[in-house]
């Protein structure tokens, strides 16, 4: 994980589902680059492949809601996101990003000064997200579950415990 | 202390928790389904070769059974090579049904249990009193190897349910009242605990509640456990775990637990309710979208494809044709409970007014067969009606229960339950 994340922005609206995050139909897949390619492909056209000139995304309340697939975190960094700002997070795709190594973001006071395409830049250590010439702060995770972000999720969290 | 937290207190070894708080959880159950491979494949990646403990693992596959691609085959291989290796007694295969039926079925589900599981509906537990909520497959592995996983001790919600049902609605419609009132994210990362009439609900009205609650977001629901439960657990639960009354103490909330918000809902009030396409939270009374074509009728799912469920359908199809403009698909939630529906005749007059019988599994839920094309619209009583969950994603699912559906078949549009009851 990088403690500082920078890029452009792509914005969502709210309830965004694991299932059009990615379609039951790809779960035989668990690598990134697979799930990449059909990620968010029920919106429609352009997607995924649309997300990819985008970094961030950004999104309204209760994103990643429904099912409890971890793919969900996987395919978001198939697409070479880093980094996911909610208003809110739905429980199960909370922890599926963390223990997928997806850095999440709380900060529903960014979301309606951002738009698509702004650039923003986001410390994870201080806790604070620069867009524009304005700062929107947010708390920061505890450290136990920082710590299985910064070494990548929990898989590799768990080679560390098992040495 | 509420229920959740109770459990929670127990669980970590700690004589009280509070909401807020994060503790190290060991549950007694490790749920994994079709996903199990998946947890098989972290532990070859983190070089892990034993597990804490193989008794608390249990594996169903359920969600695309049987396998219907060679990857498919190739994924329950390993799953059931698995099993075998570790020994894990708790294993059934592509015969057995859906997961979270199968093990309350089976006896391995008991009040004040803590429970994960490679799937968000193992919050249907806690129509036994027992703390369940999903996980990734990850996680799963993680707790596979060491026995636990942190939780936050959630705030709990408490909900009275007050009088009884008019003819017609039943707890579906109730849990889509609820979903569409406070919405997808009413009680995110909450607690939920319901009291009043819910005591004179059946076990499995209650799995449907517990079920649909994930739907606003809960990490848990519960369902008190009394008399019905202890009906239920009789000659159900596995032998090293022996009935003993009081073992409800472990799942009922103290005289002077908190709860951050407190909900009346006069069920005599309600109507049969409909979930519109896309999200579950999109709820209408039926009266509101009668009349709305449909090209199919799923009656499956962990959340109403029940015994009972199977029954409610019947008695409206009995002696009657399904539109032939509407396929029906039946796919009765476990073995057990196709049995019981063969042994009846509920079988029988469901394929007798033009249904199709699957096997036991989640079917066309987890788009198993039954997808949907283009413009198509399938009335289902699962739990959810993504865009895309069935098939295109130009094809519309609505939610209801297994009534509204039956009544929606024969006419080949959505229909009010109530005109086919007398």
């Amino acid at each position: 994980m990088e403690p500082i994340i920078q890029g452009r922005v792509y914005k969502f609206g709210d309830n965004i589902n694991s299932d059009i995050i990615i379609p039951g139909r790809y779960l035989i897949y668990i690598d990134r680059e697979r799930l990449g390619q059909h990620a968010f492909e029920m919106l429609g056209e352009g997607f995924p492949d649309k997300l990819r000139n985008y970094e961030i995304l950004v999104a309204g309340r209760n994103f990643g809601c429904g099912s409890a697939r971890e793919q969900a975190a996987t395919a978001i960094q198939g697409l070479g996101i880093k980094a996911v700002i909610a208003c809110s997070f739905a429980r199960t795709f909370y922890r599926n990003a963390i223990n997928d190594g997806l850095p999440i973001v709380e900060c529903p006071s960014l979301y309606s000064a951002v738009s698509e395409g702004d650039e923003i830049r986001i410390d994870l250590a201080k806790g604070l997200i620069q867009h524009q010439n304005s700062q929107y702060s947010f708390p920061s995770l505890p450290a136990s579950v920082r710590q299985i972000l910064e070494l990548g999720g929990l898989a590799e969290y768990l080679k560390t415990q098992l040495k | 202390m509420t229920i959740a937290e109770k459990i929670l207190a127990a669980k970590s070894g700690r004589d009280s928790v509070a909401p807020g708080e994060i503790v190290d959880a060991y549950p007694d159950l490790v749920m994994s389904h079709t996903a199990t491979w998946r947890s098989v494949s972290v532990m070859e990646r983190v070089g892990a070769t034993r597990l804490y403990d193989p008794n608390r693992l249990a594996i169903v596959l359920d969600h695309i059974s049987p396998a219907k691609t060679e990857k498919y085959a190739a994924d329950q291989q390993i799953s059931r090579n698995f099993a075998r290796k570790f020994g894990i007694q708790k294993f059934y295969d592509i015969d057995s049904g859906i997961a979270h039926l199968v093990l309350m079925e089976a006896g391995h589900v008991a009040p004040g249990d803590l429970i994960v599981g490679t799937d968000s509906h193992c919050t249907i537990y806690g129509s036994l009193g027992a703390l369940g909520t999903g996980i990734g497959y990850t996680e799963v592995a993680s707790v596979w190897i060491t026995g636990k996983l942190w939780m936050k001790v959630p705030e709990s919600v408490r909900i009275v349910l007050e009088g009884c049902f008019g003819p017609g609605v039943y707890a579906k419609d109730l849990m889509l009242h609820l979903i569409g009132k406070l919405g997808a994210d009413g009680c995110t990362y909450n607690s939920v605990e319901f009291y009043g009439s819910v005591s004179r609900f059946s076990i499995s009205e209650r799995m449907t509640m517990a079920n649909l609650a994930m739907e606003m977001g809960v990490k848990c629901a519960f369902i008190p456990p009394d008399e019905s439960t202890a009906e239920y657990l009789r000659g159900r639960l596995a032998e090293d775990r022996a009935f003993r009354p009081g073992m409800f103490e472990k799942a009922r909330a103290d005289a002077d637990a908190q709860y951050a918000r407190h909900l009346e809902v006069d069920l005599s009030q309600l109507e049969p309710m409909v979930a519109c396409p896309h999200e579950v939270e999109n709820t209408k009374p039926v009266g509101e979208v009668a009349g709305t074509h449909i090209d199919q009728a799923f009656l499956g799912s962990c959340a109403n494809a029940k015994y009972e469920d199977l029954v409610v359908a019947a008695r409206i199809l009995k002696g009657r044709r399904i539109h032939p403009g509407v396929r029906l698909i039946v796919t009765p939630g476990s073995k057990q409970i196709m049995l019981e529906a063969m042994n009846s005749g509920v079988l029988q007059t469901l394929l007798e007014s033009g249904g199709m019988v699957t096997n036991p599994g989640c079917g066309a839920c987890a788009g198993d067969g039954g997808m949907l094309a283009d413009g198509e619209v399938c009335l289902s009583t699962a739990n959810r009606n993504f865009l895309g969950r069935m098939g295109s994603n130009k094809s519309q699912i609505y939610l209801s229960s297994p009534a509204t559906l039956a009544a929606s078949a024969i006419r080949g549009a959505i229909t009010d339950p109530r005109e086919f009851l007398n």
